[in-house]
């Protein structure tokens, strides 16, 4: 096919009006198809027809013949439709019902036109409206075998659209049917249909039974003699290339019929019908994309032949798609195959193949720095693609392939993906892969930009994307601990700016990630103060719900870090702001914590102002003689305490007397105002109905509280110090204990680095006590506790029972689970001093208990350890090809691929003089010798090939019982033949002589079944 | 492969639904509703795909009918954007002029043309010309045989009057 496949170009000479009438109102009532255009899709509808009582003469309706009184009021489709579209979409499931009940009981009829039009009918009922139709697979079936082709035609419809393999129970009844329609002395419309029916709805069984009659319609010779009744003009059956897709499915499906199927299907490669190619080449990507590519390896001569050959696009793509699953497994293959490729980027006009080929050049050649040039130019050109949409995604997609090696290609054309952001007429699915592909440029160097740009971007953008990119930024910039922030100062701010983007719901991951800055990064704090205290001051953020989370981690910061505010006044007054009463209570919480932190902080500078202001003096004066500050430590000062961990002394220095600056003096009118502040507003909190912040607010009155009955700060400013109680002292040394402490990050693990104190069983395992709880005879006193003290309860109140049959389930209770119970002995001393047992133990018993305990946590351990390694055994069972039958249902689909590639490696490779899937040869005689031939691997290139068939011999021996290490082998032997392969690249001529040598050694060893290309791999790669 | 082809018409109602993989009856149903709440929304100069649960799904609209088609990540969106196209181009021909009327009233027919077309998720057949010689093979094989049963049933019914 040579035309042109250029979707945009075929879109623009197809416009749609002309595909599609959109003008058309005709007569209503006539029924042939061409009348019928109604145009519903318009919001009309067709007037309802007149009543039918039943069918009329002018049949081009689907049904005609009727017999008799089941049939004469039968409506047909068409009728049910028109009714269908007549009516209110409201009374659409009365209809419906009343169709399908009117279907039931016309299905049965054993009149077979009569059922075909039920069917018919059922058909468009579970395929457009969605009913199911599984019931009828039995009445589908009974009309496959119908001598007429129209019954015939509407059965099969039925059945592929209904059937379903693993649930129509009735599947293997088609199985005559089946292989009577296949057989080649059907008419070849019958064969087609059954061979859609196999491709859709086979289940391995089927295919497994129909598997043989597939092979005469594979064969070229039998479908020419189909061809000869059919006479087509070019001389090709229809059936070949719906028998090559239905083999494709009978293969994956049962692996048993590679050894029939696969030559067939080979043979299809290289037939002179482009249709033939053209089915065969897709089957062949399928069986590559979803099973392991290695065993189609030998195939890659023949696909390369096509590849230069072939001129249809569509084999074309599906040939890209083989080797690039081919090719990452042989690097001489992408050698050969750079230069078609570049040929085929060069020259095609069509978009969908240049695309296939850019996508396999990425993916399979990426070290082919040519043809990476020449794709990576050609993404270019699709991201220049203003008008097409569909151009540009798939080009940021090929980007995306490309983007973590080779982020050159994408920094390239950066340009274009921004622009692709800011589109104007924006495609949701083109600007998240612009974005995924901007936030995979980020470095630490560009982080900055982008990140503002995105964020700037965001501000514009609708609510979701908006979100995506907030998201994409923070993920980002939060990855590996911000591995990529330098400037913590300008993310924190960024973080800032983000709360304003009135669609931000991230609330949650800026809140974790403006409190972890803080933990982790001591020299963002003053910058996250004031971020916090921008936030916290903005009273329209109070009302966004999504944003409280962030406000609770603002409050947070700026109680936690207040020496670094600049106004506490103004904080207090931000925390307690009327409006703060719309926050959930947690939060709320937070922030009169936070009033609370600074409050007391407050307080304590007011002390400790002249010693600040000396350490100030002192940290300036003695920068030059190092001083450390642990003397600023000595000098029990609030401010030092908070700032032990400064680097210098210089720090402090400026630190502090920039905050002197600002807010030089606690006076006493400060904090009284600051109190009366606070007093007033966290007053009525007391009585919050919310248990949290009730509780903070108390806390926080109760400090005020005691401050007030203090006057001395209040008056004597000077002299407090002095006074001998120094109460406000006091209370203030304890206030600062209380928050001195710096928090710091949790690692995740650290729960695990806690030591387990000694004694302590942490891993008890209490399975089997609940399966004790289950037996339900005394349980209820079993689970109060596992203590010995309890025991001894039980067993009193078990002595004290007067049923002798409660005592006799006790014994067989006691007999089942003994370790659990206390000796004999002891129950009896126990039971003789009956007033001793609810006292409180003896020091004797208490050791006792605590040795029975642990004789008891003991023998509760041994079964315990045992349990765990009871599944062990199991997955060892496995490896040794034991445990099939345990094999669970996951492992399924991995074991039937490989049983597929597995079979199809061995027919390719054509080893066996038989293609059975039976083995002759003992496993263990053959791993036997695979382990000794193993061992000569190294002697010479001709003899590791011999090891590497044997193993595989051995595997496929083996494979179904251990497809695990069957894997495990096969990779090993597939590393083998590359390594050889790569040796005797590397060697001269005469180990290509070896080959050779080899080769017709192979060809003698197994001369029936040798699929011809096999051996010609080596001429292609060496 | 293509897992399934899926017609939608702007109101998204179905207008016919294949699928090569095996879905219950259950799931096709909350598929088509998945699947038309996703397109059907999407504005006319957006891009022919969509990223649905692992697979992509290639639209394309003509006039009021959207053809769906689902597609492993891995497969190629532009061959199956001409794989509609191929499919609409045959409907047309075949219907001259095709509508959406044709297809409703059709329905089967759709599912034929269809079956010529693709097998087993595959694209079999990428002449028009040979799809349609098949079609009306078939066509010409089935009318045969109706009007043979035509005639006897007219019989019947005229003798039953």
């Amino acid at each position: 096919m040579d035309r042109n496949l250029d979707p945009s170009i075929v879109a623009e000479r197809m416009q749609e009006p002309n595909i599609f009438r959109k003008d058309e109102l005709e007569v209503v009532g006539q029924r042939t198809p061409k009348n019928k255009h109604l145009p519903d899709a318009f919001g009309l509808r067709a007037p309802p027809p007149a009543p039918r009582p039943w069918r009329g003469g002018s049949s081009s309706s689907s049904s005609t013949a009727p017999s008799l009184v089941d049939s004469l009021f039968q409506r047909s489709l068409d009728d049910l439709i028109k009714s269908l579209r007549s009516q209110p979409a409201s009374a659409e499931p009365v209809l419906l019902s009343r169709a399908l009940a009117e279907i039931r009981r016309e299905i049965r009829s054993p009149d077979p036109d009569t059922k075909a039009v039920a069917l018919q009918k059922l058909t468009y009922l579970s395929s457009i409206h969605g009913l199911d139709a599984s019931w009828a697979a039995f009445h589908a079936l009974e009309l496959l075998p119908s001598p007429s082709p129209l019954h015939k035609r509407l059965a099969y419809l039925a059945a592929s659209l209904s059937f379903h393999p693993s649930t129509t129970d009735v599947l293997p009844l088609s199985t005559h049917q089946l292989r009577k329609d296949l057989s080649p002395s059907s008419p070849p419309p019958f064969s087609s249909l059954a061979l859609h029916l196999l491709s859709l709805s086979a289940s391995p069984d089927l295919a497994r039974h129909l598997a043989s009659d597939l092979i005469p319609l594979l064969s070229p010779r039998a479908s020419s003699t189909i061809t000869n009744t059919k006479n087509n003009n070019n001389n090709s059956s229809p059936l070949r290339p719906k028998a090559a897709a239905a083999a494709l499915r009978a293969l994956s499906l049962c692996p048993d019929a590679v050894p029939l199927l696969f030559k067939p299907l080979v043979d299809c490669l290289s037939s002179p019908v482009p249709r033939i190619v053209s089915t065969a080449v897709g089957a062949f990507a399928e069986l590559v994309s979803t099973t392991d590519p290695a065993p189609y390896l030998p195939l890659a001569p023949e696909f390369y032949r096509l590849l230069t050959d072939s001129r249809n696009n569509w084999v074309l793509i599906k040939l890209l798609k083989i080797f690039a699953r081919l090719a990452p497994l042989e690097p001489r293959l992408a050698a050969r195959l750079v230069d078609p490729l570049c040929d085929l980027l060069r020259r095609s006009s069509a978009q969908s193949l240049v695309f296939e080929c850019v996508r396999t050049i990425f993916s399979g050649f990426p070290d082919h720095d040519h043809a990476l040039r020449l794709a990576v130019d050609k993404v270019k050109e699709f991201l220049a693609n203003d008008d097409d949409p569909n151009l540009r995604y798939l080009g940021l997609r090929a980007l995306t392939m490309i983007g973590p090696r080779n982020s050159w290609a994408v920094e390239e054309s950066r340009d274009s993906v921004i622009r692709s952001l800011a589109d104007p007429d924006p495609d949701p699915n083109i600007r998240r892969e612009a974005l995924r592909l901007i936030m995979g440029m980020v470095f630490d160097t560009n982080v900055v930009e982008i990140s503002v740009m995105l964020v700037n971007y965001a501000m514009k953008s609708d609510p979701v994307f908006a979100n995506e990119i907030l998201d994409a930024v923070l993920t980002t910039c939060g990855r590996n601990v911000y591995e990529l922030i330098v400037d913590f100062d300008w993310y924190v701010s960024l973080l800032g700016e983000m709360v304003r983007n009135p669609h931000c719901a991230k609330g949650e991951e800026i809140e974790r990630q403006l409190v972890d800055i803080g933990l982790r990064v001591r020299d963002a704090r003053p910058e996250l103060v004031r971020v916090a205290r921008d936030l916290l001051i903005d009273p329209a953020l109070l009302g966004n719900p999504l944003l409280c989370r962030i406000l609770s981690a603002a409050a947070w910061v700026s109680g936690e870090y207040v020496e670094f505010s600049r106004n506490r006044l103004e904080l207090v007054e931000a925390l307690l702001q009327p409006r703060t009463s719309l926050l959930p209570p947690l939060v709320r919480a937070v922030y009169i914590q936070a009033v609370f932190k600074v409050l007391a902080f407050c307080f304590n500078s007011y002390i400790d102002q002249p010693e600040a202001s000396q350490v100030s003096s002192l940290g300036n004066s003695t920068t030059g003689l190092g001083l450390t500050i642990e003397c600023n430590a000595a000098a029990a000062n609030c401010l030092s305490d908070d700032i032990t961990g400064m680097e210098s002394a210089d720090g402090i220095a400026s630190l502090l007397s920039s905050i002197e600056k600002k807010d030089p003096f606690f006076t006493c009118e400060y904090l009284s105002h600051i109190l009366y502040l606070i007093e007033t507003a966290v007053g009525p909190l007391s009585e919050n109905a919310d248990v949290e912040v009730q509780e903070r607010a108390r806390n926080v009155l109760g400090l005020i509280h005691m401050l007030k009955e203090i006057p001395v700060w209040k008056t004597e400013e000077e002299g407090f110090k002095k006074d001998k109680d120094n109460r406000i002292g006091k209370i203030m040394n304890l206030m600062r204990a209380l928050f001195s402490e710096e928090l710091g990050p949790v690692s995740v693990n650290a729960q695990k680095r806690v030591p387990v104190p000694e004694g302590l069983v942490l891993k008890e395992n209490l399975a089997d006590l609940a399966m004790i709880l289950t037996e339900g005879d005394i349980a209820p006193s079993m689970s109060i506790s596992f203590s010995l003290r309890s025991h001894q309860h039980m067993e009193i109140k078990d002595e004290a029972m007067p049923s002798v049959q409660s005592t006799s389930l006790l014994a067989e209770h006691r007999k089942r689970h003994g370790l659990y119970y206390l000796s004999a002995e002891k129950d009896d001393t126990e039971s003789n001093d009956f007033p001793h047992a609810l006292d409180p133990l003896l020091p004797g018993s208490h050791s006792d208990a605590t040795e029975d305990l642990v004789k008891l946590t003991e023998q509760s351990l041994i079964p315990r350890k045992v349990k765990p390694t009871k599944p062990r055994p199991i997955v060892l069972k496995l490896d040794e090809g034991d445990g099939v039958s345990t094999s669970t249902s996951t492992t399924v689909k991995e074991s039937k691929d490989d049983l597929l590639s597995g079979a199809i490696h061995d027919v390719l490779l054509g080893n066996e003089g038989k293609p059975s899937s039976s083995q002759k040869r003992s496993s263990n005689k053959s791993s036997g010798r695979r382990v000794k031939e193993v061992s000569d691997n190294s002697e010479s290139v001709s003899q590791s090939k011999e090891n590497l068939d044997l193993g595989d011999r051995e595997n496929r021996s083996s494979r179904r019982s251990k497809h695990r290490s069957h894997d495990k082998e096969r990779h090993r032997s597939s590393q083998n033949n590359e390594e050889k392969e790569e040796k005797s690249h590397r060697n001269s001529t005469r180990s290509s002589h070896h080959h050779e040598r080899q080769k017709h050694r192979q060809r003698g060893e197994a001369p029936l079944n040798v699929v011809p290309q096999a051996p010609v791999i080596q001429d292609l790669l060496l | 492969m293509i897992h399934f082809v899926i017609l939608i018409s702007r109101q998204g109602k179905v207008r016919l639904t294949k699928w090569y993989s095996p879905y219950s009856q259950k799931e096709r149903t909350k598929v088509i509703r998945e699947l038309s709440g996703m397109i059907l929304t999407r504005g006319p100069k957006l891009c022919n795909f969509v990223e649905w649960k692992g697979y992509k799904v290639v639209y394309r609209r003509y006039a009021s009918l959207y053809f769906c088609m689902c597609i492993d990540a891995d497969d190629n969106e532009l061959e199956i954007l001409e794989i509609i196209h191929h499919f609409v181009e045959i409907l047309d021909r075949y219907f001259g002029s095709v509508c959406e009327l044709d297809l409703i009233f059709n329905f089967h027919k759709a599912y034929y043309i269809l079956d010529e077309i693709l097998i087993a998720g595959e694209l079999q057949e990428s002449s028009k010309k040979t799809v349609a010689r098949l079609i009306a093979a078939q066509d010409s094989l089935v009318e045969t045989a109706k009007e043979q049963a035509s005639s006897i049933s007219n019989m019947i019914a005229q003798a039953t009057k």
